[in-house]
């Protein structure tokens, strides 16, 4: 047995048994006893630091000057990136100093030169059935006080405005509507009065011929018309973008039904990722994988988009295309369900498609 | 001596001793890549050069290539690739690939610009594709704002808003376009090296093309509004910085409001 000590001189060696530690071992040391600051004894430290104090509040006003001159003073009227770049440095500095110099100002005051004594407070046993019966009384008292009781006009027009005040609230909540209902089923893409939808160049809106897409090519593609709206042309164009690219046809593999979908290898997918709607445009032309680079969600275009990898849970919806008399590239119908990410009546609409 | 072994335990010591470590390393890596500039100054090809170029051919790229640039198991044919792609792939140094993998990286040109303009007119002579671009288009007199909207549209999502480049599937990305010549963005729009997609002039005209090489060496020019970009990558750079710089002073602060004062 080796010899076991814990320290105290007291013991002897023996193997503690029960009983024996019950003397508090610890005191309670109380407060430290209180230590002066420099401050607190040379009136120079103390003259000193209240320099320092007032040089941070200083700098605080400085950085609030520095803020307005650089706001009012440099006109960027046909500035050059360089000034555009100056004039944010001098804000975001004037900014830092205008309010570092008020924080550290006060907390070095509070520090170097505001009393620093600790206090203890004792805290007080608690009386429940005092404590309880004197709050009562206090309720008691509002109630009478109040007279809440005794005017049943008061007490009911009250109940009535507390209930109707949160009808405001409702009825702007109203104007988040109305519900979308099926338009996020449907997009520009469908033929208008018999006339197909043209796939044309995204920004400018020229129409694309199907010799113009030579094999690894990748167009990004709005439908015609989209550059012609007036009103919801973000919404629309958000739902109908579109990716175009050519592979050989050999390696496309097409299933049943979908094989007039695409026209001498050139195919047309939805941009719009299946798992959130981030856009996929990120092509690899030789891989022929499409990478959405928000969650790196893969699709194989040879197999219809199908998701190869990542979060995304459906294929890429594939745009029907067909060539028109002039050679233009034209899309047969709209998407055969709903584009993008999943929402509550994705399913209904999908069926109601399809039907 | 003496006097530097005392003030090793100094507290500013470490700040200083990392500087330094960082100074020499950024030092090194920045003479180390020194960048290739590779400008080649005339688009015809006369039959020597070509001539001269079969011969360059057949010793350092049949191996993959095949003889005649007819392909291989290791490597495409090349007929029907154009002078653009053997002066972007020799110039920027891809070619000869340093070895199989899923990227052949940028790396200091293996071949001088004669010797390029040679290997460049042989494989043009194999069959026609696009050839080297003319001056006038690389000129960054275009219009930077139609340059950065197309840009934008056809060339952000991979490699990011800022030209800063960004990763792809399985070990590929999509490289920066900062210290790219304009003569070898615009090969690489119309020939889609590698995993790119072909930007031909009927997607991208000439002119739109001249005018994303304006816009790019605008913005390289003039660098980013905001002061330190880091990197342009986005949150994951600015995310680490505001874990680490901004943390730091939240707890430096901390530790001074609970500190005594002397």
């Amino acid at each position: 047995m080796g010899n076991h000590s814990d320290g105290s001189p007291n013991h002897s060696g023996t193997v503690a048994t029960a009983g024996q530690n019950e003397v508090e071992k610890f005191q309670d040391p109380g407060i430290p006893p209180h230590r002066l600051r420099l401050a607190d004894t040379d009136p120079k430290a103390a003259k000193r630091a209240e320099r320092q104090v007032a040089i941070l509040f200083g700098a605080s006003v400085l950085g609030t000057l520095l803020f307005l001159v650089a706001y009012f003073a440099i006109d960027l009227g046909d500035a050059s990136i360089a000034t555009i770049r100056l004039q944010n440095a001098l804000l975001g500095l004037g900014t830092a100093f205008a309010m570092l110099g008020i924080g550290t100002g006060i907390v070095h005051w509070a520090k170097a030169l505001m009393p620093d004594h600790e206090v203890s407070e004792e805290r007080h046993a608690i009386r429940t059935e005092d404590d309880r019966k004197a709050a009562v009384r206090i309720v008691d008292d509002i109630v009478e006080e109040t007279g809440i009781k005794r005017r049943p006009l008061i007490r009911n027009t009250l109940l009535g405005a507390v209930a109707l005040a949160p009808l405001p609230a409702l009825a702007i909540f109203g104007d988040l509507g109305p519900r979308p209902d099926n338009k996020l089923a449907h997009t520009m893409w469908a033929p208008q009065e018999g006339k197909l939808k043209r796939l044309t160049r995204d920004p400018d809106g020229t129409p694309i011929k199907a010799s113009d897409v030579t094999i690894g090519s990748a167009f990004h593609v709005i439908p015609e018309g989209l550059n012609e709206l007036h009103e919801g042309k973000l919404n629309e164009k958000a739902k109908a973008v579109v990716l175009l690219m050519r592979l050989d046809p050999a390696s496309l593999n097409p299933s049943e039904g979908r094989e007039d979908w695409s026209y001498n290898g050139i195919v047309a997918y939805s941009k719009i990722c299946t798992h959130v709607g981030c856009p996929v445009a990120l092509y690899e032309q030789q891989t022929h994988h499409l990478l959405c680079p928000c969650h790196q969600s893969t699709f194989d275009l040879t197999n219809e988009c199908k998701v190869i990898f990542g979060p995304a849970s459906r294929p890429l919806p594939q745009l029907p295309i067909a060539v028109d008399d002039e050679g233009y590239l034209v899309a047969t119908s709209d998407f055969n369900e709903p584009v993008g990410p999943s929402y509550w009546e994705r399913d209904e609409h999908e069926r109601s498609i399809k039907s | 001596m003496k006097a530097l072994s005392q003030k090793r335990r100094h507290p500013l010591a470490v700040i200083a001793l990392l500087l330094m470590g960082l100074l020499v390393t950024g030092g090194l890596y920045a003479v180390a890549t020194t960048v290739n500039e590779a400008k080649a100054s005339t688009t015809s090809f006369s039959a020597n050069d070509t001539a001269e170029g079969e011969k360059l051919f057949a010793a350092n790229c049949a191996t993959c290539h095949g003889m005649g640039a007819s392909g291989s198991q290791a490597g495409p044919s090349l007929v029907g690739v154009g002078a653009a792609a053997v002066d972007f792939q020799v110039g920027t140094g891809r070619m000869p690939m340093q070895m199989n993998g899923p990227q052949a990286y940028k790396k200091p040109a293996q071949f001088n610009d004669e010797q390029t303009h040679q290997l460049s007119a042989y494989v043009a002579s194999l069959g026609a594709g696009p050839a080297i671009p003319e001056e006038g288009l690389l000129d960054e007199k275009g219009d930077a704002a139609a340059g950065g909207e197309l840009f934008r549209v056809n060339c952000a999502m991979c490699h990011n808003a800022a030209a800063a480049g960004g990763a792809l599937t399985r070990g590929k990305f999509a490289p920066a376009l900062a210290d790219v010549s304009g003569k070898h963005i615009y090969e690489a729009m119309v020939t889609g090296p590698q995993n790119m997609p072909v930007f031909s002039d009927a997607n991208v005209t000439p002119e739109g093309k001249r005018d994303i090489i304006t816009f790019l060496k605008q913005i390289e020019a003039n660098g980013s509004p905001g002061g330190a970009d880091l990197g342009a990558l986005g949150p994951v750079a600015e995310g680490l910085f505001v874990w680490v710089a901004g943390l730091g002073v939240i707890i430096a602060f901390t530790i001074w409001l609970t500190s005594r004062t002397s």
